[in-house]
Formats: structure tokens, C-alpha cells, sequence
């Protein structure tokens, strides 16, 4: 007996809104980045569920492709965002976002 | 419940614990620490899908470079912010109000919809035709190609970005 695939879109959802949850309310720009990592591993548990339920029987690999997609779009994400983070802070010697503002109205 | 749900609820509550201890918690360390915990979770989760692949790369990917890349940025930036400092901004009980009603909105749809699900095992070759398939002319050899593209570019970005002026 297999476990139902609304299970696993259900716990994706309370990750995604986890993840959604920390993106919103951080300050620190890095705990945001980790919002945002939590964000795309929800996405990807869909990807990988829909896949093996729904589209398995098609012998397709669409699911799997573009989860790895996905991965390495998180990888140049982190990669990037992490790099701009250190910046701001070799500069400004800050990572609060909201001190970071110097392009606001 | 068949063994495959117990180890799903199991799965389940250790993503879920480690994604809720890395928005909840103060430490900014302790939260990348539960961002590899719930990583696991996840790759947990792709083991009980028999997508043992995916599993592999989410822990090579996940665990072993985005989690380290990101102990990294906060050691580097240490000094920043410490312990006591106020960890959230002030719309935060805006942000978790709408985080709540997507989670619930998300899950009462998600229950209701009726999915076209079918029972099929997994192929046993399904590794071997995922890598064809990612170099097939008619399958995904492009987006193979611009994720290679995309990493070059993010990798020369980064440095230049992070570099000592």
C-alpha cells in the first residue's frame, strides 16, 4: 500500500509556507536565503511526487529533468546570493536587509 | 499503515522540525544546522519515491555544498548580528499571517482535487533513461546545455561579486 500522493503535496505545502514564513519575517539576509532554499526543496518533493505517481506511467523523465533543473537553479542561486550578501557586508558591514535600502524611494 | 506510511509520518516530522527550526530559531548557526536536517528529510523522501538518483544529488547538492556554502556566508559575516539582536522585521506578523493562509488555502485544495493517479512500479532502468533522455536532441539536451551555461555564469559571477576590490 503506497502512501497517497496528496500526503506528500501536503507536507510540501507546510514546507513551502515554512520556508515562505522565514523569507518574509528574517532580517538577516542569509536567513532569508534559507527561506528561499526551504522554498525550492517543497517544489521539488511536488516535482518528484507528480512524477512518480502521474507521469511514471508514461515512461517519461520530464519530472525528474526538471527537478535536477531545479537543483542546480538553487545551487547558481545560493552560489550568487551568497556572494552579494558578503559584498553588502564587506561594505556596509551589515546583513539586515532592512539597512539595506539604498535604492528605496 | 503499512510500514510505507510509518516511515513517511517519521520523514515528514523531521523536515517539517528542521524547516520550523530554521525560521524559529535565534541562532542564525543553529538554523543552518536544522536547513540540513530538514535537507535530509527531503532526500528521505525522494528515497521513499524510488528515486534513489535524486536522492544522491539532494544530499551531494544540498547538504554538501548549499548547507556548507551557507555556514560559510554566516561565519564570514559573523560579527553582524549577534545572538540577542532582533531577528525578525516588523512585518513579520503580516508575513506569517499570509504564510498561514497559503498553507491552509494550499491544503484544502490540494485534498479536495481528485489527482489522476496511477499505481506503476518504477522502471528498473529509470536512471539509465533519465541520463539519456538528458542528452536525447528530442528529449532535454537543451536545458542540459543552459543549466551548464547558467552554473558557468554563476560561478564567474559569484567570484567577481565576492572579490576584494
Amino acid at each position: 500500500m503506497q502512501v497517497p500522493l496528496s500526503w506528500y503535496l501536503v507536507v510540501a505545502a507546510a514546507l513551502f509556507c515554512i520556508g515562505l514564513y522565514g523569507v518574509l519575517s528574517r532580517r538577516n539576509a542569509i536567513g532569508i536565503l534559507m527561506g528561499v532554499e526551504l522554498m525550492l526543496n517543497a517544489v521539488n518533493v511536488n516535482l518528484i511526487a507528480f512524477w512518480r505517481y502521474v507521469e511514471a506511467v508514461r515512461a517519461t523523465m520530464a519530472g525528474q529533468v526538471f527537478a535536477i533543473i531545479v537543483i542546480t537553479v538553487a545551487a547558481a542561486e545560493a552560489a550568487v546570493g551568497l556572494a552579494l550578501i558578503i559584498a553588502i557586508y564587506r561594505n556596509r558591514h551589515t546583513v539586515d536587509v532592512t539597512e539595506a535600502d539604498q535604492l528605496k524611494l | 499503515m503499512s510500514m510505507q506510511h510509518v516511515v513517511f509520518i517519521i520523514l515528514s516530522a523531521i523536515a517539517l522540525i528542521g524547516a520550523l527550526g530554521v525560521v524559529l530559531n535565534r541562532r542564525l548557526f543553529r538554523s543552518a544546522l536544522f536547513l540540513v536536517l530538514s535537507f535530509v528529510g527531503v532526500a528521505g523522501f525522494y528515497i521513499l519515491l524510488e528515486v534513489e538518483l535524486l536522492a544522491m544529488i539532494q544530499l551531494l547538492v544540498y547538504v554538501g555544498a548549499i548547507a556548507i556554502l551557507i555556514i560559510f556566508a554566516i561565519m564570514l559575516s559573523r560579527q553582524a548580528m549577534v545572538a540577542d539582536d532582533k531577528v525578525l522585521n516588523e512585518q513579520w506578523i503580516l508575513g506569517g499571517l499570509a504564510a498561514v493562509v497559503l498553507c491552509a488555502t494550499l491544503v484544502y485544495v490540494l485534498v479536495q482535487v481528485n489527482w489522476p493517479v496511477v499505481e506503476v512500479t518504477v522502471p528498473a532502468n529509470s536512471i539509465q533513461r533519465l541520463g539519456e533522455s538528458l542528452v536525447d536532441p528530442n528529449g532535454f539536451v537543451l536545458p542540459f546545455e543552459v543549466a551548464s551555461v547558467l552554473l558557468l555564469v554563476a560561478l564567474v559571477g559569484a567570484v567577481i561579486i565576492a572579490r576584494e576590490k
